[in-house]
């Protein structure tokens, strides 16, 4: 077996006096496309942010291809990593937001290509010519030059995938991507999710979408409380839920 | 007919208008024909370069050092945002007119400026400090520190107005803090910090003849010593309104095209400005009568 792309061992997270997380253990392979469900407050978009040091976990610990996040090692000490070492590790993991995050004071072409020639020093032009590309395969090569104010929320989203995929991230973290989106305008989304996975890319997706991971995903995580209840091949967990509040849910979810 | 109240109120604000107006024009002691002689008389031009040199200089020094402290305000180390604290507490808690004079006196206080290693290490050079803080530097440091203390808390006010998951989209993308901070939130807050900085500059362009105070001859200084000699204290001190009125107006002018330049991209499409409004309406009449 390759080593994994994730992997997390008894991950915890605490908000004040609240236990959000309370030891995540799982493992994504590379190319993997891992869906997360569970009933909201349940930790799933926690685990996420986790996942890029958006939040510093409390105990446990988890590295993405290899190197601990946020952290480094020597002998049984941890130690926190420098600003512009997170920020390095961070550089390798594209996310794309429930609310598109996109920066309203810039083109959707400006966006694109800001962390790439800001961060990665990539020269503008190919830059451009990159975002370009990016943009033309999430359908949207005519809005280069638009605001984020002057497209639809299914746009926007596109517009942060092609964002996030211009740094050549190994990892793409979606943190319920279409929640806020009108129903008709999920598809597209969906769509340029789904091309992603066909060309291999190792996804971790917090979703409601229960038809997307029927079909797109590898592998389902069901978490409550903080806790994984149950994983499977998506077909499996949904059709035959083996635990009790997985059942509970899917019941609710799909109805 | 409709609107009574309205035409009644319209009716006593002319009435009053006409009162002003009226007295205003025949009173001579206005002495409006003094007035346009010393309008641009060299000494009152000398006095209105002073007050716009002090004002653009302090509001430099006052949006630098505004941008510094915010940040250090926001910092997660507890010593550098204390600092930035009680640099605010103190200059916003004593009257400016109190701390321009105590910088015109500031030579009282320490004789001698020198820069070197401090706690009696070596001098590099070192200075007297009644030639070093001469009365320029003084309004510049009064005016200047008291506003970097007001910018700080309208530059904090902007970045906190920035959504956070746009924070958390930079950092995403791998951009560090200072990179976040340069191109992602300070742009954006500048939508916020603009209309306040403009009433700053305004204000800072009269809160200038405090400098007065310490005999730097800014416009209001310069006409009292014109006044001094003549007399003449009502029109001399119109003759300095007069020129403080139109650099407001100017300045609001401006800070009118500098808040729509910000608003890009919040709405989708910008209201017409005054001068594209009057064009269309030039161009609707013109297509009425053809």
């Amino acid at each position: 077996m390759t080593a994994p792309m994730v992997k997390a061992e008894a991950v915890h997270k605490r908000f004040g006096r609240l236990d959000v997380l309370k030891g995540i253990s799982l493992e994504v392979a590379p190319g993997e496309v891992m869906c997360v469900l569970g009933p909201s407050g349940s930790g799933k978009s926690t685990f996420l942010r986790c996942i890029n040091h958006l939040e510093k976990i409390d105990a446990g610990r988890l590295w993405v291809d290899g190197s601990l996040v946020g952290y480094r090692q020597e002998g049984d000490k941890l130690y926190e990593l420098r600003e512009s070492e997170v920020a390095r590790e961070r550089a390798q993991i594209g996310m794309v937001f429930q609310r598109f995050n996109l920066f309203p004071h810039m083109t959707a072409l400006q966006n694109i290509i800001e962390a790439p020639t800001r961060v990665k020093g990539v020269v503008r032009e190919s830059a451009v010519s990159q975002a370009r590309e990016l943009l033309d395969r999430v359908g949207l090569a005519d809005k280069a030059d638009s605001y984020p104010a002057q497209l639809s929320g299914g746009q926007q989203q596109r517009v942060a995938i092609a964002r996030a995929l211009a740094m050549e991230p190994k990892l793409m973290l979606f943190d319920e991507p279409t929640s806020a989106l009108d129903p008709e305008l999920v598809g597209d989304v969906l769509d340029a999710m789904r091309q992603l996975c066909s060309v291999g890319m190792t996804m971790i997706v917090v979703t409601h979408e229960i038809g997307f991971a029927r079909e797109a995903g590898d592998t389902l995580v069901f978490i409550d409380e903080g806790v994984v209840v149950e994983t499977g091949h998506p077909r499996e967990v949904l059709e035959h839920p083996k635990h009790e509040r997985t059942r509970a849910f899917l019941s609710k979810v799909l109805s | 007919m409709r609107h009574v109240g309205r035409w009644i109120a319209a009716a006593i604000v002319l009435l009053l208008a006409a009162i002003v107006i009226h007295s205003v024009a025949t009173n001579p002691r206005f002495g409006w024909g003094t007035v346009g002689d010393y309008l641009f008389d060299d000494r009152v031009l000398r006095g209105v370069r002073v007050t716009l040199e002090l004002t653009v200089v302090a509001m430099a020094i006052g949006i630098a050092l505004g941008v510094i402290l915010a940040v250090m305000r926001l910092s997660p180390n507890p010593l550098v945002s204390g600092g930035a604290w009680v640099y605010i507490w103190f200059f916003r808690g004593t009257p400016v007119l109190v701390q321009i004079l105590f910088w015109g006196f500031v030579s009282a206080l320490y004789p001698k400026i020198s820069i070197g290693i401090p706690f009696g290490g070596p001098e590099f050079a070192s200075a007297d400090a009644n030639n070093a803080i001469k009365p320029f530097i003084a309004a510049i440091l009064g005016l200047g520190l008291n506003e970097g203390a007001y910018m700080a808390e309208i530059v904090r006010a902007g970045m906190l107005s920035v959504d956070e998951g746009q924070t958390e989209a930079a950092h995403s993308l791998g951009m560090t803090r200072l990179q976040t901070l340069r191109r992602i939130v300070l742009p954006q807050a500048m939508r916020v910090i603009i209309p306040p900085t403009g009433n700053e500059t305004i204000s800072m362009l009269k809160t200038t003849s405090l400098v007065s105070v310490i005999a730097y001859a800014e416009l209001l200084y310069s006409v009292q010593l014109i006044y001094a000699v003549n007399f003449k204290q009502i029109p001399l001190l119109l003759v300095a309104a007069i020129w403080y009125l139109f650099f407001t107006t100017i300045l609001s002018i401006g800070q009118y095209y500098l808040e729509r330049h910000y608003g890009r991209g919040s709405t989708r499409e910008l209201p017409p400005t005054p001068m594209q409004k009057l064009r269309m309406r030039y161009s609707r009449a013109r297509e009425e009568t053809a």
